[in-house]
């Protein structure tokens, strides 16, 4: 809390986005990455700080709003896009951004995730997938591997996992994309992407929970792996990976994709150029993953399509326009009334 | 005048008939849930306002769009009140009867008074009719209804007579069936045709064929009851005598609606509605969704949590918000609720009441949700609870509701119920410039901002709008430390906040004014209610009152705080009786309360109370105590 602290400094760096709150987020937590790179992005953005307004669930996630010297509400569970739905509706003005777990995001609060992003209400949802539950201390989570071995599950989890991009996609999401926690550039250039998206922006960042689920995204992050477990993804640009980038994405018979080397006669123009607005590509590209496929990161979808927070203001301007500013004694008058003397 | 000439000429000059003033009349509209008999109750009840009258109603339809045809799950009743004087409810036992079918007579002729006028379609009372509805021989040719006046007359009939030359199909044809029996009720008890003929020219614009048709059965109605020899008279109730003034009739949930708009614009503030379609609530989603250019925003959320989700961050955003549903959306609204408790963010909680538990009876009314409100939240958590008392008084209740959200920075519960919700009475229409201004200063200066300091007297913590500079804070759910805001988890400091939250909230019963106490100030029997018994409570005062009993009434409109004086004024009677569509739970608040030894009238059965129900309670105790 920094009360008495004018924010009419032009020019905002990182640190009038840091709070006066203590972090509490274990040691070695990818979360303090995360924060990190929010914290440097926003300064860049050219919004005056006092019109961020961060929103959270419940989880460790969701302590997030804590840290930011912005405005901000550390909600229930679940239902953080709820509450940012209703401010971003009312108050357009603001920029409402939402921090949310797979647990928080895909489990209590998946109805409300997902009619979020159908409505296209301009939120930024940040989901920090670490495929464990943290704060109620390691449980299975609704993106845990089938079979995950956890506190609840003893005999290995039954269930089979969401995939946070498909479940975005399938909701009919305008911006979609994935990112990593320790990758502090591809982070930032994300964070950026989702802010200048005119619309709702999904962004699943894979984080890493060192105490219940430590490694889970080591493949992707592992300097002398990542090369082969990623795919980078970038618009216009043919679907290549490794080390020295001899590797690609083809598309074989049935749309099915396929992992080729170049050279032998494939070339760059037999690989799978990335559109950003096919929805069909974007699909494909959410269901690549270990062991088969590189992972995927970067902007898998955006398209641009009216947000609900415009077309529901203007509905109340084209109302105005043609009925005047709504006068209350006319409508308390309205339909049969009769004067008894 | 827009009723056509034939009709206009014989309500006027032609009084064939004699007529013979009644002071008060009861009448209930009975059908299948296809045979509009809503519609036709609503047009009576409007007829009959627009006449002067004090009107009370009761629409009663079942849960189900539409029952199977002709059977007993499937009538839908609307009773109306109807009088020269003050009246309360919708009566208790109906002086008419109108049934258009077999079902609709076995489910209601068992509330028709004595020598009570009985009028039955013969075409709903065929052989098939007759076996849905349980009879074993047609009640209208067996003589059991030799106790009633019985008039059959043959609606269907006559009104597909009328309709011949316009080529209709046979359904839609008898589906104007409606207007006949409006027609000719309105003949029998004197009642102005314009405003459904207005109604009936408005709805059916687009439709001139069924416009011509419902107009033409509504007149054939009207003149077979000046013609037919049938009727021996024609009633009149004469206008009530009640406060000058531009009237209008309004049910509960219209009323709600417009109190809030009100409200909105005397705190200067945009209106944020967030719900989810429920019944009897929907109608306030429905009507408040036309009101945009009022700058009312309304956002049909994806589920009852939802809807209260996004009023409480509209409420962040610095709006008026509200949230509206019935019991079973309140329960999953509740941890939202409790969140703006924390956060301490003015939001106003509708309740519109239904018979549960569980689903219940969704179109049937109750009370019953009273501790629910109070006490069904997780850990200490205290929000004000106000109840309307009748369909007009949503309005206020409603303006009031907003008020203390906004000066005390807290939710804050407004109750109604089924029976407010969808039933109608005379209201008289207040001016804009009567109602006194709800101010509302949001926090602007960072010098010296704390989110949690509080305001001296209310104990309100500072309302700040996001976007504005300096003042950037973050609240949440986790206890608050006192002043700062900040994340707390001193016990010492939990104490204190718990004890801040209470005090705020039992520091509105300043505010509330001196309880108004109908009838003796000591005496016998004191009658306590809140919520939708109001009128019932008050018929069965005048009428004990009248009989010279020491019988008092007071009603409740602020359910938390409790009223200052009320603890002073139970004490004064020899007996407390607290009636309650419920199993007596206002009645375990006061005893907690108060340590008193009150008693309940206690009635579950999603109907109001009968005046005579009350009467007879109060009589018992009144002989207990001699």
């Amino acid at each position: 809390m920094t009360p008495g602290v004018a924010a009419d400094t032009p020019k905002l760096s990182r640190k009038d986005f840091v709070s006066d709150q203590d972090v509490r987020w274990c040691p070695g937590c990818g979360d303090y990455s995360i924060l990190a790179q929010v914290q440097r992005a926003l300064p860049d953005f050219g919004v005056p700080r006092e019109k961020f307004v961060f929103i959270s669930g419940i989880g460790c996630s969701s302590r997030f709003p804590y840290y930011m010297n912005t405005y901000g509400m550390h909600g229930i569970h679940g239902r953080a896009p709820a509450i940012a739905s209703g401010l971003k509706v009312s108050r357009p003005d603001l920029h409402v951004w939402i921090v949310t777990g797979d647990g928080d995001a895909l489990s209590i609060g998946g109805n409300h995730l997902i009619h979020t992003l159908r409505r296209n209400l301009s939120l930024k949802i940040l989901l920090f997938n670490n495929r464990i539950y943290g704060l109620t201390k390691g449980q299975y989570s609704p993106t845990s591997e089938l079979g995950k071995v956890t506190k609840s599950t003893p005999f290995g989890s039954v269930d089979h996992p969401f995939n946070p991009i498909s479940v975005a996609l399938g909701a009919d999401a305008t911006f979609v994309a994935r990112s990593v926690d320790v990758d502090a550039k591809h982070l930032q250039d994300m964070l950026r992407r989702a802010h200048e998206h005119p619309g709702g922006a999904f962004v699943e960042i894979l984080q890493n929970c060192n105490i219940f689920n430590d490694g889970a995204w080591d493949s992707l992050t592992d300097k002398n792996t990542k090369a082969d477990t990623t795919l980078v993804l970038e618009h216009g640009k043919p679907l290549r990976f490794g080390k020295n980038r001899e590797k690609g994405i083809r598309l074989a018979q049935g749309l099915r994709p396929e992992v080729v080397s170049l050279g032998d006669g494939i070339d760059e123009k037999d690989l799978v150029v990335h559109d950003e607005h096919n929805p069909a590509v974007a699909f494909l590209l959410s269901r690549m993953g270990p062991p088969d496929f590189p992972t995927p990161l970067g902007v898998f979808y955006s398209d641009v399509r009216p947000t609900y927070e415009a077309v529901a203001n203007r509905q109340m301007e084209a109302a105005r326009a043609k009925l005047g500013e709504g006068d209350v004694d006319a409508l308390l008058n309205r339909g049969d009334t009769w004067v008894v003397k | 005048m827009a009723v056509p000439p034939d009709v206009a000429t014989q309500a006027q000059a032609r009084r064939a008939k004699p007529t013979q003033e009644l002071e008060t009349v009861t009448i209930r509209f009975a059908g299948d849930s296809g045979d509009g008999m809503q519609l036709t109750g609503t047009q009576f009840s409007n007829e009959s306002a627009l006449a002067g009258n004090d009107i009370a109603t009761f629409p009663d339809f079942p849960a189900e769009i539409r029952a199977p045809a002709g059977t007993l799950a499937g009538v839908s009743g609307f009773q109306l009140n109807f009088s020269s004087r003050d009246i309360y409810t919708p009566g208790d036992n109906p002086d008419v009867l109108v049934a258009m079918n077999a079902a609709a007579l076995r489910v209601n002729l068992g509330d028709l008074k004595p020598n009570g006028i009985l009028l039955l379609d013969p075409e709903g009372f065929d052989e098939q009719s007759l076996k849905k509805a349980g009879y074993k021989a047609n009640p209208i040719e067996d003589g059991s209804l030799g106790r009633y006046q019985l008039f059959v007359v043959d609606v269907t009939k006559m009104t597909l007579g009328a309709l011949e030359d316009l080529h209709l199909s046979n359904k839609v044809a008898i589906r104007c069936k409606n207007f006949f029996a409006l027609g000719l009720c309105s003949w029998l008890f004197s009642r102005p045709l314009d405003p459904t003929v207005k109604y009936i020219e408005s709805r059916f614009k687009k439709d001139p064929a069924i416009l011509e048709a419902n107009l033409r059965a509504l007149r054939a109605g009207w003149n077979y009851g000046e013609t037919a020899e049938l009727f021996a008279v024609q009633y009149e109730v004469k206008p009530a005598r009640i406060a000058p003034g531009k009237y209008r009739n309004i049910t509960g949930n219209s009323a709600l609606g417009l109190g809030l708009v009100a409200a909105a614009s005397k705190a200067k503030l945009p209106l944020f509605l967030g719900a989810y379609p429920i019944t009897p609530a929907s109608d306030i989603l429905h009507e408040m969704a036309g009101y945009k250019n009022f700058g009312v925003l309304t956002f049909q959320a994806e589920d009852e949590i939802a809807g209260a989700g996004s009023a409480l961050g509209a409420a962040f955003g610095g709006v008026l918000a509200a949230t509206t549903s019935s019991g079973p959306g309140i329960v999953l609204k509740q941890e939202t609720i409790n969140l703006a408790v924390m956060t301490e963010l003015p939001l106003v909680i509708c309740n519109i009441q239904r018979g549960g538990p569980s689903t219940g009876l969704p179109t049937k009314t109750e009370q019953a949700d009273l501790l629910m409100v109070l006490f069904g939240r997780n850990s200490d958590s205290p929000v004000p609870v106000i109840a309307a008392c009748s369909p007009g008084d949503c309005f206020y209740a409603a303006l009031e509701a907003a008020r203390i959200a906004v000066k005390y920075m807290t939710p804050v519960f407004l109750l109604s119920d089924g029976y407010l919700a969808n039933g109608a009475e005379p209201w008289r229409i207040p001016k804009m410039a009567e109602l006194p201004d709800i101010p509302v200063q949001f926090r602007s200066d960072p010098q010296g901002f704390f989110p949690y300091l509080r305001e001296g007297e209310t104990l309100a913590r500072p309302w700040v709008r996001p976007g504005t500079p300096g003042l950037e804070h973050r609240i949440g759910g986790i206890e608050k430390e006192d002043v700062t805001g900040n994340v707390s988890y001193s016990p010492a400091n939990h104490e204190l906040m718990v004890r801040a939250r209470a005090a705020k909230v039992a520091g509105i019963a300043r505010e509330i004014p001196p309880t108004n106490i109908r009838g003796p100030e000591v005496g016998d029997v004191l009658m306590v209610g809140w919520g939708s018994t109001f009128g019932s409570l008050s018929a069965a005062l005048d009428e004990l009152r009248a009989k010279g009993r020491a019988v008092a009434h007071i009603h409740l409109r602020y359910l938390n705080p409790l009223p200052a004086d009320l603890g002073g004024i139970l004490r004064r009677y020899k007996r407390v009786l607290v009636p309650e569509l419920n199993t007596g739970q206002l009645l375990k608040v006061l005893r907690a309360e108060y340590v008193l030894d009150a008693v309940g009238l206690n009635k579950i059965q999603g109907q109001p109370f009968k005046v005579s129900e009350i009467v007879r309670k109060v009589e018992q105790l009144l002989e207990e105590i001699r």
